[in-house]
């Protein structure tokens, strides 16, 4: 027991390890800053996907509305960036200066009191994560407590990001309507626009990530990660074993929201914008394709699903864009018939074996004749 | 007949009182008017045809449905109004007809899932496989016949095998009234035997009601038999009394 453990956590760490090699050495080493910062905007979405890793995969609730926790955490951390490039100096030909120029443009003569708070960063960081796990709380709270599962629960979410995007492009005075919050500056008088800070940015948001799938890791292999797993086996088993099976499914969606919000910021970061293009239907169902063709039980898989979908996207687009959509459908029905398990089954049932056998080979016939053979279950 | 003590001598010395338990699914009384006592340390079986009621009295205990009316009392605690974890919490365990384990774990996460401690979510995400875990799960698995299996994934166990897992997550809980619904259906002969052996050996100290149809089981177990018809108590006593009952006869034992 004790050694099948430590291998499952040195085999997480050695895949840890190989994205981060990949993050942080090689991309940068090959890709030119244009081509990096594009990278890193495909890695804001694997938020949103390790997250629905530990949501969907492991917990068994498939949410269709990630893209307004993304969209959330990303607007929140807009707001902050279009207060502070909104001085009354820089906004002085303004009818009324020192407010959002849309806000101008919509006649709206004074900030609105949700805005204000936006002016401190340390509110801003903290609304990144809270107000998107504090929708989550109140959705999951309804739902689950009603014991709303499944399928319900995946139109419901779908509804909410329908409803979330037409009241953000409806209130266009408030929140920048369809074209969303732009012309975005400086970050606490940090230029962000720079191929320098871009790079920087590139950094932070993968460290983020690794830092995001390390925790993961972490619930995953306690026993909240193991509970998750036997909810979606046999819930009704988890509930006479004396659990509250709601308050479980609650905190899962509020963590996968609280990453989609983190994965929303830094997306606004890096590109300079935010709109109600991220907060849709379509981009909350691009999100779970991400994570279904990367492998929905694996965090990893989820990050180079992110990466390959975008990567394929972004070629496919530049010559069909109109195939496109034609293009992400087929794959999705492709994963969920061919390969349930996605990229990271396919790893595991034809890649890791042989990895596996290369390893025992070289160890002492002793020392791999241990696990398996008896439950070890002495320390 | 004895069947039904007096309401007012009642709640302190039975370890459960059902009194009174009625559930209509869309005016169809599944359970009519339905009153039962167990007492400590009783292995009380429930027999009755297809239909008549029994897993749904068991799901009422356990709160797995609500009661139309009536009440269930445990150590005096009114359980209808409490939630299903809570009802567990106090002492209540509740095995499934169908084995209901969870296939993607090992036989030991299974058990230590149902180890009473660290239920909420952050006593869950610090919970520790320490060393008292690890000897409870080790000792339920050595009485139900898995120590051998406990590395092994749950989906790869035999039906029997499955069942008895089951009972052992019960077990790991150690509830002083214990359910089981039909634990020995689709076993094999000698499963049945190390089955009622097992049962006989986890009675201490705790009450257990069993739902059965292997009469042959049920003799080998019950203190008590309690024969369900129509959602209605048709005898009750021991198994003796229960078997000469011409009512019983007739719609049961004697097709
Ligand atoms: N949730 C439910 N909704 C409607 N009818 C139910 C429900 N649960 C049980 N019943 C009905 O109640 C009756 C008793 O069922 P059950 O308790 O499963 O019988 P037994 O376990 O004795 O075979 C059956 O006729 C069954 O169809
Ligand atoms: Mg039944």
């Amino acid at each position: 027991m004790q050694s099948e453990s430590f291998t499952l956590r040195s085999k997480d760490l050695i895949g840890v390890l190989i994205l981060a090699a990949l993050l942080f050495v090689i991309l940068p080493a090959i890709l030119d800053p244009f081509r990096l910062n594009m990278v890193g905007k495909y890695l804001t979405y694997a938020f949103v996907a390790v997250g629905l890793v530990l949501c969907w995969g492991n917990a068994g609730i498939l949410s269709l509305g990630q893209g307004v926790f993304f969209g959330l955490g990303g607007y929140c951390m807009a707001m902050y960036l279009k207060l502070e490039s909104s001085s009354i100096e820089a906004t002085k030909i303004q009818s009324t200066p020192g407010i959002p120029d849309f806000m101008d443009w919509n006649q709206i003569t004074e900030l609105p009191f949700f805005w204000v708070p936006f002016k401190s960063l340390g509110f801003s960081l903290a609304a990144v994560v809270l107000v998107p796990a504090i929708l989550a709380l109140i959705i999951a709270f309804a739902l689950f407590k009603r014991r709303v599962g499944g399928v319900y629960f995946a139109i419901i979410t779908q509804a909410m990001a329908a409803i979330v995007t037409i009241l953000i492009v409806g209130q266009q005075g408030y929140t920048g309507g369809i074209n969303g919050i732009t012309d975005l500056r400086t970050l606490h008088g940090w230029d962000i626009r720079t191929d320098g800070a871009k790079t920087i940015l590139y950094f932070v948001n993968g460290g983020l990530l690794i830092g995001c799938i390390l925790l993961c890791q972490f619930i995953r292999r306690s026993k909240l990660g193991r509970i998750l797993v036997a909810m979606r086996d046999k819930e009704d088993r988890v509930r006479f074993s004396g659990y509250d099976v709601a308050s479980y499914k609650i905190f899962v969606f509020c963590f996968a929201a609280a990453l989609a919000g983190i994965g929303g910021a830094m997306f606004t970061l890096q590109v300079g914008f935010m709109s109600p293009s991220f907060v849709g239907i379509v981009p909350s169902i691009e999100m779970v394709i991400y994570a279904a063709v990367g492998g929905r039980l694996s965090l990893l898989g989820a990050v180079y699903g992110t990466l390959l979908v975008n990567w394929a996207k972004t070629s496919f687009s530049e010559s069909f864009p109109e195939l496109w959509l034609f293009g992400l459908g087929g794959l999705f029905i492709a994963v969920v018939l061919l390969f349930p398990n996605g990229l990271a089954g396919l790893y595991r049932s034809y890649v890791e074996p042989r990895i596996d056998a290369l390893f025992t080979r070289k160890r002492s016939p002793g020392a791999d004749a241990a696990p398996g053979a008896a439950p070890t279950l002495a320390e | 007949m004895n069947a039904t003590p007096i309401t007012d001598q009642m709640a302190p010395d039975f370890l459960l009182a059902v009194e009174g338990l009625t559930v209509s699914f869309d005016g169809f009384k599944a359970v009519d008017d339905l009153s039962f006592y167990v007492d400590e340390n009783e292995i009380r079986v429930i027999i009755g045809p297809n239909g008549a009621g029994k897993t749904t009295v068991l799901d009422l205990i356990c709160g797995r449905t609500k009661a139309t009316s009536g009440s269930v009392k445990f150590k005096s605690t009114e359980l209808t109004k409490l939630k299903e974890y809570e009802i567990v919490r106090k002492g209540v365990g509740r095995k499934f007809q169908n084995p209901s384990i969870y296939d993607d774990l090992t036989v030991f996460e299974n058990l230590e899932i149902s180890f009473p401690r660290g239920r909420g979510v952050l006593g869950a995400l610090a919970f520790k496989r320490d060393a008292e875990v690890r000897e409870r799960v080790q000792h339920v698995a050595e009485t139900i016949f898995l120590a051998d299996q406990l590395n092994r994934k749950a989906e790869f166990l035999s039906h029997g095998q499955k069942q008895w897992l089951e009972i052992g997550m019960l077990l790991i809980q150690d509830p002083e009234l214990l359910m089981l619904d039909e634990p020995v259906a689709g076993m094999s002969v000698a499963e049945r035997k190390k089955t009622a052996e097992l049962l006989n050996t986890i009675i201490k100290d705790r009450s257990v009601i069993v739902i059965e149809h292997d009469m042959k089981f049920v003799e080998d177990i019950a203190h008590k038999v309690t024969v369900l018809h129509q959602g209605k108590i048709l005898s009750e006593g021991s198994m003796a009394k229960v078997k000469a009952d011409p009512k019983v006869i007739e719609v049961y034992l004697g097709h």
